[in-house]
């Protein structure tokens, strides 16, 4: 692969991520990946749903009393907003525009870390009521389930500002597009995982 | 990058495992250390048999004992039986479906540096403070009340080999999936190639829910959570189910690819094609599906009701159905053929009779009321000892036999090798045949001893006796392959003379690019058929000679797992309040996490074998091969 070979949104593969064979490896490690990951949080809701609202005698906690959906109505919104935005820039990815490319993604970091804020606010509500990570089973399978998303979120950031930072200066190429790809099909799924603890979490939580 | 066949010294030769990338040189690290592995746990078995060699024996404490019994369970299914699998999956898949390398070479080096880190964390708990002591199942009723740190150097040890095992599980998934030569149809892949395909997906399914397990079981031991503990809400029964949701399929990720094995073995040693190829496959696949359908047979006691009994039990007989139809097929494989009973041939044919008795008392754990009677007995130790060591060891052991040429070059004496089956095969039944009866006579399963009493002498000296026996042939293929390496006569492509598959029409050991050219296959068995229609060149190639792509060596895999071997010993040691613990536990994440970064971030664009260098490197490997028949004659008499 020759990094210095200049393209043009002409010359610009359709599926510049698929375009090589390491792309084609990496897109079906990917999404297989992303299998394990799926049976990963199926195993955890299995267990907050085994476990929800359990604790020791006279627990003062439950789903119905402590959760509240106006905020996580608006941490739900502001991360479907960034799987959108995830969804621009990858449009332009696939058109080699990389500067629009760049600030769609700029714009997801940011919705990113605004959900990562309103998550730890959230979080540290609940710890200040007593609802800490050690108080009963529930709060240890719902700061699980719910913790080890956000540090998806986390990683998932992570990634995308590793890799903006390090292609600022050259742009697209055949090496680093199959990245940006995964980093927003990794992102996608975040935001998946999130539409189901909204529902299983908070929704059913409140309901009943 | 340096390339090939130089002369190099030893620092130099250890500096290049430890960053190879190369499948080959992995599925070599991969063979000793799950051998060594395989070792200690025999010599924990040893000490078990020992210990219940005679009534009321001392040799053993009990709490020594409890060890010693997780410790054998433990270290011979993660650390020695996987393993070795998986170094014959590197050393034999890629190349039986003609490809250059793995899809993910970095990552096939992470996956085995991982096991590694993993399996020594496990193991040095018997120098720091005692080794877990709750059984290879770890059921959390007894690890939570487990004193000392035994429990968490299995539950971060496991955290550590786990993620490197899923990994190699995408590798063998991807790499099948795109990387087949021209011709190489899916219908077309030999069955070992296919057993790996199908385990792997098993990994990749049943590896997630046992690392959700024991996260549970690391943070309710050090972290203060409650998942088990009923007083504070938990429940204990959650890690049952998610450790045998992980744990049945796991015992289809160990058994099918020996099935594999197998499978070539008596194509190979018939000299026949394999019978109903078609239906092997379709075999291989339904026994994945259903193994994930099976899991709540080991908790019928645990009290799930009649309908969650019935329901698991009807799916326990069905699952042994396409077992069943394997069975047939080989039977019809060797029928008729022109066999030659090599080494391992005999234990292929060994192997039938052996797993078939395993599985019958498999399927008879499917009546759930029987079940009452034979749980946690030593019936089932005999059961799955049969499907273990006479399906799973005897696999390997053949494998040994049968790829140790294409490995190292050099082929294990035939004759030292039928030692080795012979006190194996016989000590194995002795040992494990009685056992049944042991059960049946209501001896529980892991008790460290038992009563002059109980009329259970007689049968547990002859299995400790056969016990020995099994030693001494293990012994036996030590000495064997110690001498085979110490005379190194060289061997051709093909030692066995009646290869079927590709990985037969290239030297042995291939060049680290393996085919120069990439093969065109025109059917199933593709060199058979080459070999058949009288090609002296030895295969078809799909495109002309050309540069190769290569990947470049890398020493960042050992550094990540050395980064979460550090980060463990910081999670484990925080609970017990020693101020160096956490800074201990974050260094070691930010060394697992800055090494991926640097990974990220620095291109690793692989390098260039040239055509030249191909074509020096051909001459050298025809000169070799003239040598070869020009001297005696390598491979079977």
């Amino acid at each position: 692969m020759d990094l210095n070979k200049r393209y043009t949104p002409q010359t610009w593969p359709d599926h510049p991520e698929t375009a090589t064979l390491e792309g084609k490896n990496k897109f079906v490690g990917f999404w297989l990946l992303l299998a394990a990951e799926t049976v990963t949080f199926a195993s955890l809701f299995a267990t907050y749903l085994a476990l929800k609202d359990k604790g020791p005698s006279g627990m003062e906690f439950s789903a119905s009393g402590l959760f509240e959906l106006p905020l996580v109505f608006a941490m739900t919104m502001i991360l479907l907003t960034s799987s959108l935005t995830s969804v621009y820039a990858m449009y332009h990815m696939k058109n080699h525009n990389f500067k629009a490319m760049q600030a769609w993604l700029g714009i997801t970091v940011l919705l990113g870390l605004a959900f990562l804020g309103l998550e730890i606010y959230e979080f540290n509500h609940y710890v200040h009521l007593g609802f800490g990570y050690t108080n009963s089973a529930f709060s240890s399978a719902f700061y699980t389930l719910v913790g080890t998303h956000g540090a998806h979120v986390v990683f998932g950031l992570s990634w995308f500002i590793a890799l903006m930072l390090r292609n600022a200066k050259r742009g697209l190429n055949m090496y680093n597009a199959p990245k940006f790809y995964l980093a927003a099909l990794y992102w996608h799924f975040i935001d998946v995982v999130w539409v189901f603890i909204f529902t299983v979490v908070y929704l059913m939580g409140v309901i009943g | 990058m340096s390339s090939n066949s130089q002369k190099k010294g030893f620092g130099a030769t250890i500096w290049d495992y430890l960053t190879t990338v190369d499948h080959k040189k992995i599925a070599i690290l991969y063979l000793i250390s799950g051998g060594f592995f395989f070792l200690v746990g025999g010599v924990e078995a040893m000490m078990i048999r020992i210990q219940l060699m005679k009534a009321g024996n001392d040799f053993l404490s009990a709490g020594t004992y409890n060890e010693v019994l997780t410790m054998h369970g433990t270290t011979m299914i993660f650390l020695a039986a996987m393993p070795i699998l998986l170094a014959f999956m590197n050393a034999v898949s890629p190349l039986q479906i003609g490809a250059r390398d793995v899809a993910f070479p970095f990552l096939n080096s992470l996956g085995f540096w991982l096991f590694f880190f993993g399996g020594i964390f496990l193991n040095l708990s018997w120098f720091l403070g005692g080794a877990p002591d709750a059984g290879w199942t770890n059921y959390a009723s007894l690890a939570l009340a487990s004193e000392g740190h035994g429990i968490d150097f299995y539950s971060l040890g496991l955290t550590i080999s786990g993620f490197g095992t899923l990994i190699a599980g995408i590798n063998f998934l991807v790499t099948i999936i795109n990387m087949r030569a021209p011709g190489m149809t899916y219908m077309r892949m030999p069955l070992f190639t296919w057993t790996t395909f199908v385990a792997s997906a098993l990994i990749l399914l049943a590896f997630p829910p046992l690392t959700v397990g024991i996260f549970f079981m690391v943070f309710d031991r050090l972290f203060g959570a409650n998942f088990f503990d009923v007083t504070m809400g938990g429940n204990t029964i959650i890690w049952e189910h998610f450790f045998w949701i992980f744990g049945h399929p796991e015992v289809y990720i160990l058994i099918l690819p020996a099935f594999g094995i197998f499978s070539e073995i008596f194509a190979i040693f018939s000299r026949k094609r394999l019978f109903g190829y078609t239906a092997l496959v379709f075999a291989t696949i339904l026994i994945g599906f259903y193994g994930f359908m099976v899991w709540a047979h080991h908790m019928f006691t645990v009290g799930l009701g009649p309908t969650a009994n019935a329901v698991f039990a009807l799916a326990t007989m069905i699952i042994a159905v396409p077992t069943g139809i394997k069975i047939f097929n080989w039977l019809l494989t060797i029928w008729g053929g022109n066999i030659s009973f090599t080494v391992p041939m005999i234990y292929a044919v060994a192997f039938i009779p052996s797993f078939v008795a395993g599985g019958v008392t498999g399927v008879m754990q499917a009546i759930a009321p029987l079940d009452y009677q034979l749980h946690d007995s030593y019936f089932i130790v005999a059961h799955f000892h049969y499907v273990i060591v006479g399906g799973v060891v005897l696999a390997i052991l053949a494998g040994t036999h049968l790829y140790w040429p294409k490995m190292f070059g050099t082929m294990l004496s035939e004759k030292l090798g039928k030692w080795t089956f012979w006190f194996f095969f016989i000590g194995f039944h002795l040992t494990f045949f009685i056992q049944h009866f042991l059960g049946l006579m209501g001896m529980p399963r892991r008790v460290y001893t038992f009563g002059a009493d109980q009329g259970w002498d007689l049968f547990n000296a002859i299995s400790s006796a056969g016990a020995l026996l099994m030693a001494i042939g293990v012994i036996i293929l030590l000495v064997n392959v110690v001498m085979t390496v110490v005379k190194g006569e060289r061997v051709g492509n093909d030692p066995w003379g009646d290869g079927r598959t590709l990985e037969w029409a290239i030297p042995s050991p291939p060049p680290f690019y393996n085919f120069a050219q990439t093969p065109l296959v025109r059917g199933l068995d593709p060199y058979w058929i080459e070999k058949m229609e009288g090609n002296k060149e030895g295969m078809v190639y799909a495109e002309p000679l050309g540069d190769i792509h290569m990947p470049n060596g890398s020493f960042i895999p050992f550094v990540i797992s050395l980064g979460m071997f550090i980060a463990a010993f910081g999670a484990m040691y925080h609970t017990d309040g020693h101020a160096w613990a956490l800074p201990v536990l974050i260094g070691g994440l930010a060394i697992t996490f800055g090494s991926m970064l640097v990974r990220s971030l620095k291109d690793d664009l692989g390098f260039h074998v040239t055509k030249e260098e191909l074509i020096a490197d051909n001459e050298r490997i025809q000169r070799e091969a003239r040598a070869l028949e020009g001297g005696k004659k390598g491979g079977l008499k």
